[in-house]
């Protein structure tokens, strides 16, 4: 593991201190307005609020302008995912697992196909495993450019927003090339995937990879060494190593803090540890150090990308495997067995034998479990979701504690959540 | 033929998975070799009998039975002791298998300096959902337990602030992920509606919170809080968390007449559960 320290490029400005340290005005100065003094102020943010990212809604005890206390309230898009799960074979699941995590679909599609493969004791094809550390890299720098995206708004920096968007926009052309759908992809199959790689993918997931360098360095030209970006995200909502730890934090929130701890790195799965690529690590723990973090790993997200188009090979991408993968089409058309075959998957459903099995991704926001349970039928008895945006999001109160009410802001940006995932 | 299939198949999406019947034990696996993991042979030599099985599933993946009084111990040693180091809880949750069968609590472990994976499971019996809260070791488990709590209604003993987190505070429905839950719940359609339209402001709020605006109800220009608004609210949080209510079964006939119900309908809901 390669730990990059990262610097702090402020540039030299009046309002900075010799060691670069923001100079910050006091807003209600102590003794000012002596009977305003502990008179505490409840507000309510959300659950419709354009910079909570979803139905988040966050109720605040104030001081002043100090944020005493905050006590998130979620569930506003609870959908009972994990219990419609158990009513749905394995295959139906699919489907709700992409729109969990409607930033990057494929991961949440991948990491349940790679949990319910484990539980079967499938080993997926050559092909499939590159395939879906593509889609899966692919879908992490499409979070991360939203991410970049949203919190410059939401920070007052409309720009950058518009290059991200455009960015992703060529992203969901992809998405749409390779299942026919933007957001909700559903491209995985237990065993395999939906369809082959549609002719030209290749060439265009690699056009893009060698384009985005570009956009990069325009939106940190944009960001990184702007005065305003860096006074209001530097030493906000930090959180310590261990803190960080003992939350659950996981993925570039914890990176951030100075934990190298990244699934790909520390339990690799599909080969991971064969890429060349750096864990990203940050140094202080706060919203500065985040964005930091998460720019860097989408540059090292195009290396892992760049690496597995080079080693795609061909082959086939299914399983040979009659129980879990469809007849081809044109069999079902011409022979009575195929047909057989194809009607007793789609309707029976693909059985899975007694047992459990939990298989760790490092998605965009964290780490992402998939926790599946067997009794030996075509339906989970228990199909658990480790959501990490849903344990980033009980650090929040920690990490806002103390701050002005317009941090919460910066603060519930840079923690990256997903509500629909949060609340399943 | 292919249409009463199809039938068949899409009336199999409104069923659940076909449980054993209740006779078996929820699948343990067979027993694992403790040499194959140092955290196992050591909870062995030090808690002996509060370990009470260990499994390997999917090929790698240790599962540990604990005793359900001793599991906050054992987990603080886990997380504490040096040669063990678990500071990362990836995960609690629980499984319910249905027709009866004791649910099961999951922990997940991982250990960042060892790299090491441990998988922690303690047996309840429907009739003692009760447990000891590991908030105090990992703060994590402060949301994951109220997941749970909410959801298949366990108790964590000595949890700070043990509320419900995905349904509402008065849901009164029970838990969704328990398999004797229907999927649309027990209430029928418009019993829900009834609810949901009769909901107080303060249902809202945690009791923390409304106590903060009541010394100042001024502030904010929050909505001034009655107090029988927030005596209701404690009644009905305090009738969900009875296991033993009898839900209302679904009664659709009587029950699509919004217009004439209101507030005097919310009213009367306590005296029927």
């Amino acid at each position: 593991v390669s730990t990059r320290t990262v610097e702090y490029l402020v540039s030299r400005s009046p309002e900075l201190t010799a060691d670069g340290r923001l100079i910050r005005m006091p807003v209600l100065p102590q003794g000012m307005e002596p009977e305003l003094e502990g008179e505490h102020m409840v507000i309510n943010i959300g659950p419709q609020h354009p910079a909570t990212h979803g139905v988040l809604r966050l109720v605040l005890e104030l001081d002043g302008e100090t944020v005493i206390k905050c006590t998130p309230h979620i569930g506003y898009l609870h959908s009972s995912f994990e219990k419609l799960g158990e009513y749905r074979t394995w295959n139906q699941v699919i489907p709700l697992t992409d729109r969990m995590d409607y930033l990057a679909p494929l991961i949440y599609n991948c990491a349940y196909a790679m949990a319910v493969e484990k539980l079967m004791g499938v080993e997926v094809t050559e092909r499939c495993k590159v395939t879906r550390v593509i889609c899966m890299e692919l879908d992490r720098i499409f979070s991360h450019l939203l991410w970049v995206g949203t919190t410059a708004i939401d920070i007052g920096a409309f720009t950058v927003f518009l290059y991200t968007f455009q960015e992703r926009e060529r992203i969901y052309d992809l998405h749409e090339a390779l299942t026919g759908a933007r957001i909700t992809t559903s491209s995985t199959r237990i065993g395999g995937m939906m369809a082959d790689l549609p002719p030209g993918w290749v060439e265009a997931v690699r056009h893009f990879a060698n384009t985005l360098p570009r956009t990069l360095d325009e939106v940190e030209t944009l960001l990184t060494h702007n005065n305003l970006w860096v006074g209001r995200n530097r030493d906000i909502g930090t959180i310590s190593a261990a803190e960080a730890v003992s939350y659950g934090l996981t993925g570039p929130n914890l990176r951030a803090s100075g934990v190298a701890y990244d699934v790909r790195k520390d339990r690799p799965y599909y080969d991971y540890e064969t890429y060349d690529f750096d864990v990203v690590v940050g140094e202080h723990g706060d919203c500065y150090d985040r964005y930091l973090v998460r720019m860097e790993e989408i540059r090292q997200s195009l290396r892992i990308l760049q690496q597995a188009l080079d080693r795609l090979p061909g082959g086939p991408m299914n399983v040979p495997d009659p129980r879990l993968i469809l007849p081809g089409k044109t069999d079902v058309m011409s022979d009575m067995e195929s047909m057989i075959h194809h009607f007793k998957i789609v309707m029976e459903g693909v059985r899975a034998p007694v047992g459990e099995s939990w298989y760790s991704v490092e998605s965009s926001k964290g780490e992402l479990g998939m926790y599946v349970v067997s009794d030996g039928g075509s339906k989970p008895v228990r199909w658990r979701v480790r959501g990490p945006s849903f344990i980033n999001l009980s650090a929040l109160p920690r990490m806002v504690e103390g701050h002005l009410l317009s941090d919460v802001i910066t603060v519930n940006a840079s923690i990256d959540i997903v509500l629909g995932e949060i609340d399943r | 033929m292919a249409g009463e299939n199809l039938k068949d198949a899409l009336a199999g999406l409104e069923s659940g998975p076909e449980t054993t019947p209740s006779g078996d034990a929820a699948p343990r696996g067979a027993a694992g070799d403790d040499a194959r993991h140092p955290s196992v042979q050591a909870l062995r030599t030090r808690f002996g009998d509060a370990v009470l099985h260990h499994a390997v599933m999917s090929g790698d993946e240790h599962v540990v039975y604990v005793a359900p009084e001793r599991s906050a111990e054992l987990l603080r040693w886990l997380r504490e002791d040096g040669e063990q180091q678990y500071d990362l809880l990836k995960d609690v949750t629980a499984v319910d298998y249905g027709a009866g069968r004791p649910l099961e609590v999951v922990y997940e472990l991982w250990s960042i300096p060892h790299r090491r994976q441990l998988r922690v499971k303690a047996t309840l019996p429907l009739d003692a959902l009760v447990i000891d809260s590991v908030e105090p070791i990992w703060k994590t488990a402060n949301w994951l337990e109220r997941e749970v709590y909410d959801l298949f209604g366990i108790h964590f003993e000595g949890h700070p602030d043990l509320r419900r987190i995905m349904m509402p505070e008065n849901y009164a429905e029970g838990h969704p992920l328990r398999k004797d839950f229907p999927l649309r719940g027990r209430f029928s359609r418009a019993e829900q509606t009834r609810r949901s339209l009769s909901m107080d402001v303060t249902d809202n709020y945690t009791p923390q919170e409304l106590s903060v605006m009541e010394e100042d109800p001024d502030a904010a220009g929050v909505t001034r809080l009655s107090e029988d608004g927030a005596a209701r609210t404690h009644a009905e949080a305090s009738g969900s968390l009875n296991p033993s209510a009898t839900p209302r079964r679904p009664n659709d006939a009587d029950d699509y007449s919004l217009g004439t119900s209101g507030s005097a309908a919310g009213g009367t809901q306590g005296a029927q559960l």
